[in-house]
């Protein structure tokens, strides 16, 4: 995690190439969604989306049913399944499997759960090169980043930065034109996929009754990952499974439509266990590994479960108003927007990252966009009751409970509350606009100043309540 | 063990014991229009159009070679072990190789070749898709190494929708280790959510209909 995201955000913020970058291809992403969902049938969409919504939730109210019925359907199929609490445990199974194996190289595609494990550092700490094959993946290994955007990492670059980063890490001429630069990355990563030992891919879905594992891509990365290295890994979430083929059909087409606007991407991958007798192609080898990692602990808050329905489309972060002008880095995890703001806190601890629950201006735009229909805005209010408990319980908000306390004393004690509601009339002036734009430096300090640095306030009005109501009852109105 | 630890976890979550019996998963509606072939094979080649793919339709075998010969042009190709290929007589067009049963044999053949040449067990007219279900006749990769891609499809194969493949396939893995839905060719927006295609895939996909 990153130590102070404060200073990110100001940088983000002082940047204009990258709010130019992040805000216009947040801005296609929408569009893309909305044109895909209006040339087809809107209502029909909403039914998807209901019914998604019913499917995650009845999966994950019987989770151990699903993973273990999946397990024996895997197991028959010559998968072997390894379950791991979290990212250490995944690391110790892929680095005893790559010495038994010899293996040297592994290539990878896009995973966030991956991501979320470092599991490519890990690799690297021991000596195995691990190669991101995703396009947007590669770019932001190369430049030593982490991704900015869960459907597209490099959201954040210009071509004319990758034309940089090309030419220093890769040694080829300076091209800023991406067709160009694609074809580079596709000659670079072809040598690394035939050399490769190993191929590791997440999976979007994990079908229970079928015993499979679904990979869903527009590049080719992942098929090329589960295909041509004898071994291939699958690491997932436990969360990730859904009962049957038929479920599978409607998550598909919320999927494609919410991430890209494709009714469905270019490709889908559904993976059964190693190559049968007879074929001549396919890995030899199939690992499934179910990764906890915190989501059990989600999972105990019935409330707050509904955080795991989510399936990483990334339309929550296009319609942030937030997220488009924060970015990813901002974010102090590698789920960025609002479900970062809403996982982040659950996987990492109340008060490790207090304030992402109040970075949102509650718009509800991710609720309305969310594919399975997560009800961020309310889990954001829930974070945030959580963690004024929390503050409570370990006193660390003295500030505020010695700001409330004194609130409490005036309020109840009517003649010195009029005073002060008389003085707060004759020490400040509104501007022109009749908007309040600074308080007095009595009062303009530390948390205050902060808060009032971003609003106006509207003025004390020229007559206080009490005073109206004398008046009135003075002049005998009644 | 962490698969004890993990169930335990899950079921302490939300309050199951071992082996109880969840309730029936709730109804998934699957929608699939009755459409004429004529209709499904319009949807399908409008589909596949707006991808950057192209669709041939051949009335017959010969027809089928003519529009695969202009297609190759004379360019190496590397085709399936698929019955309808031969029986159409298309592997027996000037530069394609067939035959391969050895991993390294076909691996070699088809980083030289400029096209790959599969069958499809189905394809999905709403949305331009091929499905392919890896076989010993039909290997993962000639749909996906080389930079072009021929597919070629019975037209009674042609079904509506993924609601439909799903409802015909309800367990693929009874019947492959891989199946796999193509719906146009290999694309990416990675850099500044500009378009290219042909990533890691064909930058081309072709679908004969036969």
């Amino acid at each position: 995690m990153s130590s102070s995201p404060l200073v990110q955000i100001r940088q983000t913020l002082a940047d204009p190439g990258l709010q130019s970058a992040i805000y216009s291809s947040t801005g296609r992403l929408v569009e893309k969604r909305r044109q895909a969902i209006s040339e087809g049938d809107p209502a029909e969409f909403e039914r998807w989306r209901e019914q998604a919504h019913q499917i995650k939730r009845h999966t994950l109210e019987n989770l151990d049913y699903y993973l273990e019925l999946l397990e024996k359907r895997l197991t028959a199929r010559g998968v072997q399944v390894v379950w791991a609490k979290d990212g250490g445990e995944v690391a110790d199974f892929i680095l005893r499997l790559a010495r038994e194996k010899n293996a040297r190289l592994i290539v990878k595609s896009k995973s966030m759960t991956t991501e979320e494990i470092n599991l490519t550092e890990r690799l690297e700490e021991a000596g195995i090169e691990a190669v991101e094959t995703d396009l947007g993946e590669y770019i932001v290994q190369l430049a030593g980043e982490r991704p900015s955007h869960i459907v597209a990492p490099a959201l954040h670059k210009t071509r004319y930065q990758i034309g940089d980063l090309f030419h220093e890490r890769l040694g080829v001429e300076r091209e800023t034109v991406p067709e160009k630069q694609t074809l580079i990355a596709r000659r670079t990563l072809r040598e690394k996929f035939l050399a490769a030992d190993i191929g590791i891919t997440g999976a979007n879905f994990l079908v229970a009754e079928a015993g499979l594992a679904v990979v869903v891509e527009n590049e080719g990365n992942a098929r090329l990952s589960s295909s041509l290295p004898r071994v291939h890994i699958v690491i997932a979430g436990i969360e990730k499974v859904i009962p049957r083929t038929a479920d599978l059909a409607i998550f598909l087409k919320l999927l494609g439509r919410s991430a890209t606007g494709q009714p469905l991407t270019v490709y889908t991958s559904l993976l059964g266990g190693p190559r049968r007798p007879g074929e001549t192609d396919g890995p030899e080898e199939v690992h499934l590994v179910l990764l906890d990692n915190g989501r059990t602990r989600v999972l105990a808050d019935r409330a707050k479960r509904q955080s795991l329905y989510c399936i990483r489309c990334g339309a929550c972060l296009n319609h942030c108003p937030v997220y488009r002008k924060i970015g990813g880095h901002s974010y102090p995890w590698v789920y960025s927007g609002p479900i970062g703001a809403i996982i982040t806190p659950q996987f990492h601890g109340i008060l490790e990252q207090g304030w992402l629950p109040y970075a949102s201006s509650l718009c509800g735009a991710c609720a309305e966009v969310c594919p399975v229909k997560i009800d961020i805005p309310q889990i954001l209010l829930d974070l945030r009751w959580e963690t004024v408990k929390a503050k409570v319980r370990e006193d660390t908000n003295r500030l505020e409970r010695w700001a409330f306390g004194v609130w409490a004393w005036v309020m109840c004690r009517p003649r010195i509350y009029e005073l002060a509601s008389l003085m707060s009339s004759a020490i400040t002036t509104s501007e022109g606009d009749g908007w309040l734009k600074s308080v007095p430096a009595l009062f303009n300090l530390g948390p205050i100043r902060n808060w009032l640095s971003q609003r106006d306030l509207p003025p004390p009005p020229a007559k206080t309540f009490r005073q109206l109501w004398r008046e009135r009852a003075g002049g005998g109105a009644r | 063990m962490s698969r004890d630890f993990i169930l335990h976890r899950v079921r302490t979550a939300v309050g199951r014991r071992a082996a109880q019996a969840p309730a029936a998963p709730p109804e998934v509606e699957l929608r699939v229009p009755e459409l004429p072939l004529e209709r499904r094979i319009a949807m399908f080649s409008a589909a596949l159009e707006k991808l950057g793919g192209s669709t041939l339709v051949a009335a017959s075998a010969e027809e089928a070679r003519a529009s695969a010969g202009r297609l190759l042009a004379g360019r190496r190709a590397v085709a399936s072990n698929v019955p309808l290929l031969a029986e159409l007589g298309l592997t027996a067009l000037e530069g394609v190789q067939s035959g391969f049963s050895t991993a390294l044999e076909l691996r070699q053949a088809l980083e030289r070749a400029d096209v790959g040449m599969t069958g499809a067990d189905y394809a999905l007219a709403d949305t331009g898709s091929l499905v392919l279900l890896s076989s010993a006749f039909e290997p993962r990769l000639i749909s996906l190494l080389p930079p072009i891609h021929l597919a070629v499809v019975s037209r009674d194969r042609l079904l509506t929708n993924l609601d439909e493949l799903v409802k015909v396939l309800p367990d693929p893995a009874a019947l492959t280790s891989a199946l796999v839905i193509i719906t146009g060719p290999s694309r990416t927006a990675d850099i500044e959510q500009i378009l290219v295609r042909g990533v890691h895939g064909p930058r081309e996909v072709h679908v004969l209909l036969v």
